[in-house]
């Protein structure tokens, strides 16, 4: 079993396992519809996990990306009659030229001072979104015209159950591949130490660029994706709050885990609608669980349980 | 004229706010590496209870100071209900943990408190005292002034007193100060409870200004933590610089550029001072260990 889990495919192919037998599990549109968001949270946190657990590079302006991605599948197909997937396309490739340009000067910093710009940067993409409101509707968002694919048009929460669920399978895929990859050792050595990976000739500056490239792309293909699952978007997609909400999953699932990233997104999409529950006391309860599971579960919920199941046995 | 020293002075008042905020901030980072995202959340306790005191029928100083008590229970119970367990965590999960806390704290202000916006009187009058042809709150002074005495007293108390020395030992090297027989536990904790009580005066001096409600605290913290970041981390006076000056900038910004984008403008600077002064403008040149 453990010689199993540790194959390059187990990881993708067990979050395919669980996509297949949850579509059994849940009992009606409304937990599909829930599920579907959490493999859109996920998509997007397996990519920040890559820049943030195994690059070791905050961001807190990913929600930026995700904005635009959602914005780009509402505003060009109707301003310029693209095709939605041709839009988020566009919006992806739009987010790695960002990131690109960006990236350079923004990855020079370190540590807090990372966290402090990669915040200025996400909050000038939500205001430009918000106050733009010519082009994004404003505050109040604008509607998204549904996908039609060779006259079938995709609805209804089953579709996108599937839909999001082989996106998140395929982006987990290319994830493990990326950090088995060359650029992926390169990046772990360039977290332990930028002078001993600068030493052993890795180019940190192109690597630190290069994950943040992709973990860009991997927000706009999420926002897309929501986008296009809502019929709806609104500038709180790429607000300050979703970047914070964005940190906290990969840290609650557990940093440079890609099993961890689906974790921390499930509960932090699912937590707060059970806890609608409780009203008023929604917030304190969950602030309060978070906190419980950060000081319990330190490193995150995924490597915690894993060390501890791995001490169990011996 | 008469235009830029308006937008002087209330760009100071806000950001006389930013900067006991970054303050709060910095006195945390600098005694235990926590970022303390909670931080805006005490001048929302410092706002409201004073808010909710007051019109409970408590005289407003009365009112004021046992709002401040209430913020440092809750900086004390903070520290040792949340961080102090999570000791040895890394840092990124501290800052998780003080996210958790400021989202539960945010709760229970909404339960405690209410959802509303909330006002305090001015204390000495609404006339606005003309002065070179702009038009002043007396509060603005008030704000003012109590932050030059928040930060004169911090620097009496850091240099002056054998506890305030033992915070900047802890400071210094947590190690080094817990072989010379300081109590750094105490020492933190300590600096939790004297953030929160800047964070609550900070809330009482303004709320006459700028409202306050429940959760106020997220975007303080926001602008406060990018004023330390602006000043460089763990620099008291980098701190203050910083939060003056994204104060300053949003005042100017606003009033000149566009009000839609002031908040824009301050990310703006900041993005360019640090592309500049990676370390902010007081920070010196870290050194990496291998």
């Amino acid at each position: 079993m453990p010689a199993l889990l540790s194959h390059r495919l187990a990881v993708p192919l067990v979050i395919a396992l669980v996509v297949v037998a949850l579509s059994f599990a849940l009992p009606s549109n409304f937990y599909l519809r829930v599920a579907a968001l959490v493999w859109i949270s996920a998509l997007a946190v397996i990519g920040l996990n890559l820049l943030m657990g195994y690059a070791g590079q905050v961001s807190l302006g990913h929600a930026g990306f995700f904005g635009l991605g959602a914005y780009a599948v509402a505003v060009l197909p109707a301003q310029f009659a693209l095709h939605p997937l041709l839009a988020a396309l566009v919006g992806a490739v739009i987010c790695g030229l960002i990131a690109f340009v960006v990236g350079r000067p923004i990855l020079k910093l370190k540590g807090h001072y990372l966290a402090v710009a990669t915040l200025g940067f996400g909050i000038l993409i939500a205001m430009a979104i918000s106050n733009e409101a010519w082009l994004t509707g404003g505050p109040d968002g604008m509607p998204v015209s549904r996908m039609t694919l060779f006259g079938w048009r995709a609805r209804g929460a089953e579709t996108w159950y599937w839909i999001t669920g082989g996106l998140l399978v395929v982006g987990a895929w290319i994830a493990v591949n990326l950090v088995a990859s060359p650029t992926g050792r390169a990046l772990r050595a360039l977290h332990d130490s930028e002078v001993a990976a600068r030493v052993a000739g890795i180019d940190v500056a192109r690597y630190k660029v290069r994950v943040f490239v992709i973990s860009a792309v991997y927000a706009s293909v999420a926002g897309s994706a929501l986008a296009l699952v809502n019929g709806f978007v609104t500038p709180e997609t790429a607000n300050f709050m979703h970047s914070i909400e964005l940190v906290t999953m990969v840290v609650v699932g557990g940093m440079g885990s890609i099993l961890g990233s689906v974790a921390g997104a499930a509960i932090l999409v699912v937590l707060p609608q059970v806890l609608t529950a409780f009203h008023e006391y929604e917030h304190m309860l969950l602030g309060l669980m978070m906190m419980v599971i950060m000081i319990v579960l330190r490193s995150g919920i995924v490597p915690s349980l894993a060390a501890l199941i791995q001490r169990r046995r011996k | 004229m008469p235009e830029f020293l308006q937008f002087s002075v209330s760009g100071l008042t806000v950001g006389a706010v930013y900067a006991l905020v970054a303050l709060g901030f910095t006195i945390i980072y600098n005694a235990s590496d926590v970022v303390n995202f909670a931080q805006g959340e005490f001048v929302m306790i410092g706002g409201m209870a004073t808010v909710f005191l007051t019109a409970a029928g408590i005289p407003l100083p009365v009112a004021a100071l046992m709002a401040i008590a209430a913020a440092m229970a809750v900086g004390l119970a903070l520290h040792r209900l949340a961080i102090e367990p999570a000791r040895g965590a890394s840092p990124v999960t501290l800052i998780i943990i003080t996210i958790g806390a400021s989202i539960f704290l945010r709760g229970l202000g909404q339960v405690v408190f209410d959802k509303q916006f909330h006002s305090l009187p001015s204390f000495s009058g609404d006339t606005p005292i003309r002065f070179g042809g702009a038009a002043i709150l007396p509060q603005s002074f008030w704000v003012l002034a109590g932050a030059g005495i928040i930060v004169l007293a911090l620097w009496a108390f850091f240099n002056r007193t054998l506890l305030g020395k033992a915070v900047l030992a802890t400071a210094a090297n947590r190690l080094a100060a817990r072989l010379v027989g300081i109590n750094t536990s105490f020492v933190v904790g300590f600096s939790f409870v004297v953030s929160a009580a800047i964070g609550a005066i900070a809330g009482i001096l303004v709320t006459p200004i700028t409202l306050t409600s429940y959760d106020i605290g997220t975007l303080l913290a926001l602008k406060g933590f990018a004023a330390a970041m602006l000043g460089g981390m763990g620099n008291p006076l980098g701190a203050i610089v910083g939060g003056l000056a994204v104060g300053l900038l949003e005042a100017f910004g606003a009033g000149y550029l566009s009000s839609t984008y002031k908040d824009a403008i301050a990310f703006i600077v900041i993005l360019g001072v640090l592309f500049v002064m990676p370390g902010g403008l007081f920070g010196r040149a870290s050194v990496e260990r291998v």
